[in-house]
């Protein structure tokens, strides 16, 4: 069960958002007062799995604000030889419909996020006049060195720091999420096997001293 | 899969069955396939598993990549649809002054909670039938260990569960040649074994109703079914036709190709070719209708058109789950005013919960492990039964718990990167990837499950003021744990650390009261309309009759007098076959 759940959190969200009121229709044909008609299925208590369904809630970024999450998004997890670039997974999109989601912990992280963002691109008007994705990966990594939390951010970038670690996080989670990243890591997994579990192999048992309990 | 939501109903039934999880779709299959025409009233909508089972989807392809939310509690893959803890609609309350909000978790759909949960299944054990006279707390049983083997049995051989004899005390081992074969361990899981080697902890094969091989579908049917040969055609086919386990995807997506257990695709396909079986789904009922002292049908809200409904039968069957089905009786006022079935005045107590808590770390020696498929069963492959069975007087607490395991390069999650916030703040770029593949997986948790004991503070009531969106009376709970809980609760987590530092990890351990999870979190709710030996202070004999209504039964968890740390839904299904097999010799003797 998650951590993050809040009852009273999700009670809120539900009352204000997914308890609809019961549409009244009239049936063809009725005589007597019409019964409500079932309610409609509630697309996220009971999704359709058949459907790849992106979040039903309207996004929040501006055009302006996901070319700056995009180009930070592909420094933090560029392509190279152990996969895709962030943005070739679709983590900027991803980052959109997370901080735009209407549950208590995406406002949350959507508040840092954008917030976050224009404090970025203020930063970069400061330094060089232009908005982060119109900086150079040298000037670019200049500015995330100084907020990265390598060493400990001076009092004026701390909101950039703040800003990055959570933006890191999510790009980690949104992009190792994405099955095209997986070779990359090492989840080879999701795969019928047929026959037997195979176990782990007697050489790594060994390895590992484990024998014993094998 | 054929499911009957036409809506269309015989004027006349043998039995009523409400609700179709563990114990709803046992009772109908043994009685469908006896011949007796049953009429099956299912709360939530149909539901097909073979179209609407998500195995292979990725996160990708999911809202927020498949992660948590409040409206879906375990992600967006997880079976339970149209349910959770919250359903809309159909709130639930706490009484003033409870100590924990109780978490009501419901599936409204065909097949119940059967088609989410963790296929643990293990047998209660010889001194689970006697708490009372162990330690003199609770009540103890009306049967024995040896009274229900017999059913465990053969709940195990037609479900089929994977696992190993091992000898342990109070840890039963099935009759020779029932249970299939386990899955070998996963890595992370063997070296918990060596760390619990050197704790005197052990850690032995899961019991987990999942096929590891086929079924032996040429004999079981006749084994099972001995003297009916419709039922030992019908089960054999069914049988040849689930296939084994693939060795990927999380069991509680759901299963569509039937290698785990769930009631839609292991009771109800078999119990529909019978041609004995109608279900109704979007069916609430409201109450028990009584008739001359007998139960005789059920009303209920057919919630597509909003109206009210009553069918008739000669037996009435609740099997709506523990607390769904205490709400029935106590709305079913015809009698008196306790609600039915409760001269003991027992209907509503006795609630119980598992005790859960989990510890998880970093364990150093799985960074950069070799790459290895570590999908297997979908869930754990190994397990501790509760070793310290006779060392109560030394713990301080009653009760034991048994130790459920996880860790290993699982499909990425949202939450599988956490860590490298604390292992490597501050890079980015190439090297970042690097950090990700060397510390995916590298995570191992344990999580304890134990026996709660019943206590007069943890239970249920209708609500005075509040209504459903049906118009029904609505729960009220309310709970407290006892010493017994939150010591168990510490002492798990001191288990988990100990067996985390024989991994070589690092662990955090928590008082109990702050590791304890929350009353309904862990999902094992019984008791509430307990069996026992006399009228006086139980709601049901043995066989779920109630002492009150001769023609109605409780055939779910609301009957457990106690809560053994072993998840409840084998003995569930074991006690509904059992009971089934009773009822219908009182049928035959014109009884009931």
């Amino acid at each position: 069960m998650s951590e993050n759940l809040s009852r009273r959190h999700a009670l809120k969200w539900l009352a204000g958002t997914v308890a609809a009121p019961v549409a009244l229709k009239a049936a063809p044909g009725e005589t007597e007062p019409a019964p409500p008609a079932y309610p409609q299925r509630y697309t996220l208590h009971d999704p359709d799995f058949s459907k790849a369904l992106p979040g039903p809630w309207d996004k929040l970024m501006t055009e302006a604000e996901l070319k700056t999450t995009t180009a930070l998004a592909d420094l933090i997890l560029p392509k190279d030889e152990h996969g895709p670039a962030a943005s070739e997974v679709g983590v900027p999109a991803f980052l959109n419909e997370w901080i735009s989601a209407p549950y208590e912990k995406q406002r949350e992280d959507g508040e840092v996020i954008r917030g976050g963002l224009a404090w970025l691109n203020t930063e970069c008007f400061k330094r060089h006049a232009k908005p982060f994705e119109e900086l150079t990966t040298e000037q670019q990594s200049a500015i995330v060195d100084d907020i990265c939390g390598l060493e400990k951010p001076k009092p004026e970038h701390r909101i950039g720091a703040a800003f990055f670690k959570t933006f890191r996080q999510l790009c980690l989670g949104g992009y190792y999420t994405h099955s095209a990243t997986w070779k990359g890591l090492g989840y080879i997994g999701n795969i019928s096997l047929g026959g037997p579990y195979p176990g782990v192999p007697q050489d790594i048992i060994e390895k590992y001293g484990l024998q014993d309990v094998a | 899969m054929p499911l009957l939501t036409d809506r269309k109903t015989q004027s006349q039934y043998d039995v009523i069955v409400v609700g179709s999880g563990a114990g709803g779709g046992m009772a109908a299959m043994i009685l469908a396939l006896s011949g007796v025409k049953v009429l099956m009233v299912e709360a939530g909508r149909n539901y097909e598993p073979a179209t609407e089972t998500p195995m292979f989807n990725t996160p990708e392809m999911a809202p927020l990549r498949g992660d948590r939310t409040p409206v879906r509690p375990f992600g967006h893959y997880d079976a339970t649809i149209d349910g959770g803890w919250q359903v809309p609609g159909e709130p639930y309350t706490n009484k003033a002054g409870t100590e924990g909000a109780f978490w009501w978790w419901r599936a409204r759909m065909l097949g119940g909670r059967t088609n989410h949960w963790g296929r643990i299944s293990l047998r209660f054990g010889e001194f689970d039938f006697i708490p009372k006279s162990r330690d003199g707390l609770g009540v103890d049983w009306p049967i024995s260990y040896g009274d229900i083997a017999p059913w465990y049995d053969r709940v195990e051989q037609l479900i089929g569960v994977y696992g190993e004899n091992d000898g342990i005390a109070n840890a039963p081992n099935s009759s020779p040649g029932v249970l299939l074969p386990p899955p070998k361990p996963r890595l992370g899981e063997l070296m918990a074994k060596k760390s619990c080697k050197q704790s005197g902890v052990p850690i032995v094969a899961a019991h987990r109703a999942v096929l590891s091989q086929p079924l032996d579908w040429k004999n079981l049917p006749a084994q099972l079914f001995p003297g009916n040969a419709k039922a030992q055609e019908i089960i054999g086919k069914d049988m040849m036709l689930r296939a084994p386990c693939f060795w990927a995807t999380d069991c509680i997506r759901g299963c569509s190709i039937r290698a785990n257990f769930q009631s839609t695709t292991v009771l109800l396909p078999p119990a529909l070719a019978t041609g004995n079986l109608d279900i109704i789904t979007d069916a609430m009922v409201r109450e028990v209708i009584m008739e001359n002292g007998k139960a005789a049908g059920v009303h209920y809200i057919d919630k597509k058109t909003r109206r009210d409904a009553v069918v008739k039968a000669r037996i009435v069957i609740l099997a709506a789950s523990s607390c769904e089905t205490s709400r029935i009786l106590l709305n079913s006022k015809s009698q008196d005013k306790a609600g039915l079935a409760n001269s003991s005045g027992q209907v509503g107590k006795n609630l119980m919960d598992s005790v859960g808590t989990t510890l998880g770390a970093h364990i150093p020696a799985l960074e950069n492990a070799p790459i290895l498929n570590e999908d297997g069963a979908g869930g754990l492959h190994v397990y501790s039964p509760w070793w310290l069975v006779n060392e109560h007087s030394k713990l301080g607490f009653a009760r034991g718990y048994h130790i459920e395991m996880g860790g290993g390069r699982r499909m990425p999650q949202m939450s599988s990167f956490s860590r490298l916030d604390q292992t490597s703040p501050g890079i980015y770029g190439s090297k970042l990837k690097e950090e990700a593949k060397r510390y995916y997986g590298a995570s191992f948790s344990f999580s304890g499950r134990g026996e709660m004991v019943p206590n007069k503070d943890c239970y249920t009531e209708l609500d005075p003021q509040v209504v459903d969106q049906w118009g029904i009376p609505v729960l009220r709970f309310h709970w407290k744990w006892s010493d017994h809980e939150i010591k168990q609760a510490e002492h798990m987590q001191q288990t988990f650390a100990e067996l985390i530092e024989g991994m070589g990890g690092k662990a955090s351990p928590k008082s109990g009261r702050d590791a304890i999870q929350r009353p309904g979190e862990i999902i094992h709710e019984v008791g509430t309309a307990r069996m026992g030996a006399n009228a006086g202070d139980s709601v049901t004999n043995q066989y779920c009759q109630t002492w009150d209504v001769k023609n109605l039964f409780l055939m779910d968890g609301s009957v457990l007098p106690s809560n053994p740390d072993k998840n409840p839904t084998l003995t569930i299904m074991a006690l509904a076959w059992r009971s089934c097999e009773w009822l219908m010799g009182e049928m035959k003797a014109g009884n009931v």
